[in-house]
């Protein structure tokens, strides 16, 4: 049983039917023994990072969800579950994140729409990455965002992205920890397909 | 590069699809579910349904098809028609849609955008805005499916839609609603040039060239339509392929 980490925010049926459609088995659950025992996590997020960082907090599941990653465990971060996985969010102020990656979450500051909202095509940084295997480089997913992991020239964690007058981290991987910008499940059979070798590749 | 967006409008009564001439003669064409589930599988980018049921009381019973479309499709899709307050938006956010698009409601009371854009993010809050050219050579804001005109521009009214938090306007033309005479440039192009925020075209289609003159010459982002989907005069697959080929930034 794989486990959604339910945090209070938003539905989280769509991911969870994703998740669903290729065959992995999930749990939504808040629970510290769920966690313990789930054969991997998902933290999906919708929202502002401050008010996310704060019901994930007070969930009292932090010491717990960092104790399993640290044993190897498997974490997907989804859109907004993604940015939570970083050192900090400028969005709305300063906050702390998990910080299992290094790096900061910062505004868009281009001259192009904000928020960068819709399909974009994907460019591959690391195109042996086993997350990649079912899909082919410029294929499109769906973004919803106005803020971005940026982590400067040091960028080693980044598998693919996507352009939008900045480079925009859509696929990062730190060792058993994975974040997608985008919305897999909105992605269509794309998405799916990245779920797919996300299922292969923890199993 | 982010693609242009083709969006299939559905509008829905009593839990039907239905498509309506000029806002008249409507016919039913199909369950949303089933027509979401197809368009989605030949390629849409991005489905809307605007629940056109008459009654609040009626709206509720019919709005249980959000819940069946979020099922069935894995593509980001809009409801509209009837939201009024904070909790219609809850409601349909809840339901599995990504995003509500708010018209008539919009207009009596403005401050819904700012309300729910604070609440939900701007990204899921559509402005929906019906425009008819008047004798002055602008455009004004229709209310109530078109039936009534207020006193509101409609290039001024994007405007002030967006600072309240829209996150994406949709200009529906009614004088080029149904007709197949292509969309309303002019009036798009005003739009685009004064909002920072995606802009879909709505109203008009009725051949390709019509989908590419809206990317080329207004700068719109995404381009909706209704009856040339529903009755197979386009198909989406080859719609793609033909802008792609002209040269415009499409998912294929």
């Amino acid at each position: 049983m794989h486990v959604i980490i339910d945090y209070g925010m938003g539905n989280l049926d769509s991911v969870q039917r994703a998740f669903t459609k290729v065959g992995m088995e999930t749990k939504i659950s808040n629970k510290a023994e769920d966690i313990k025992k789930a054969k991997s996590l998902i933290l999906p997020g919708v929202g502002a990072f401050r008010d996310a960082i704060d019901s994930l907090e007070k969930t009292g599941l932090v010491p717990i969800i960092n104790e399993e990653v640290k044993k190897g465990k498997y974490l997907i971060g989804i859109c907004l579950g993604m940015q939570l996985l970083y050192e900090k969010s400028y969005e709305y102020g300063n906050y702390k994140g998990l910080g299992f990656i290094q790096g900061e979450i910062k505004f868009l500051d281009i001259k192009l729409k904000v928020p960068h909202m819709g399909w974009n095509n994907l460019k591959f940084k690391t195109a042996d990455d086993p997350i990649l295997k079912y899909i082919k480089e410029d294929d499109y997913v769906y973004f919803v965002h106005s803020y971005y992991a940026s982590s400067g020239s040091n960028n080693k964690e980044l598998i693919a992205y996507s352009d939008y007058e900045d480079l925009i981290p859509a696929i990062v991987r730190k060792e058993n920890i994975y974040g997608i910008q985008f919305h897999p499940e909105k992605s269509a059979e794309v998405g799916l397909n990245i779920l797919r070798a996300y299922k292969e590749l923890i199993s | 590069m982010l693609a242009r967006r083709i969006i299939p409008c559905l509008d829905v009564r009593n839990g039907r699809v239905v498509k309506g001439k000029k806002f008249q003669d409507i016919i039913d064409v199909d369950s949303p579910e089933k027509l979401g589930r197809f368009y989605s599988d030949s390629g849409a980018d991005e489905l809307v349904f605007y629940d056109i049921t008459a009654s609040n009381e009626e709206r509720k019973t019919s709005l249980e098809f959000v819940t069946r479309v979020a099922k069935e499709i894995n593509i980001p899709f809009c409801v509209g028609g009837g939201i009024s307050t904070i909790d219609d938006f809850t409601n349909i956010l809840r339901k599995g849609a990504d995003k509500v698009s708010v018209n008539s409601s919009a207009v009596r009371n403005p401050q819904l955008i700012r309300e729910a854009s604070l609440k939900f993010g701007a990204q899921c809050i559509i402005l929906s805005i019906d425009a008819k050219k008047n004798r002055e050579g602008s455009w004004s804001v229709y209310i109530k499916g078109g039936r009534e005109k207020t006193s509101l521009d409609a290039v001024e009214w994007a405007v002030k839609g967006v600072e309240l938090g829209a996150g994406e306007i949709v200009v529906n033309s009614i004088d080029e609603d149904g007709m197949k005479n292509g969309y309303d440039l002019d009036l798009l192009r005003k739009i685009t040039n004064a909002v920072n925020v995606p802009v879909i075209a709505s109203g008009g289609a009725g051949s390709m060239a019509h989908f590419y003159e809206a990317v080329k010459y207004a700068n719109v982002d995404g381009i909706l339509a209704a009856s040339v989907f529903h009755f197979g005069e386009i198909k989406i697959q080859d719609l793609k392929q033909y802008l792609k080929e002209k040269g415009i930034e499409i998912r294929i």
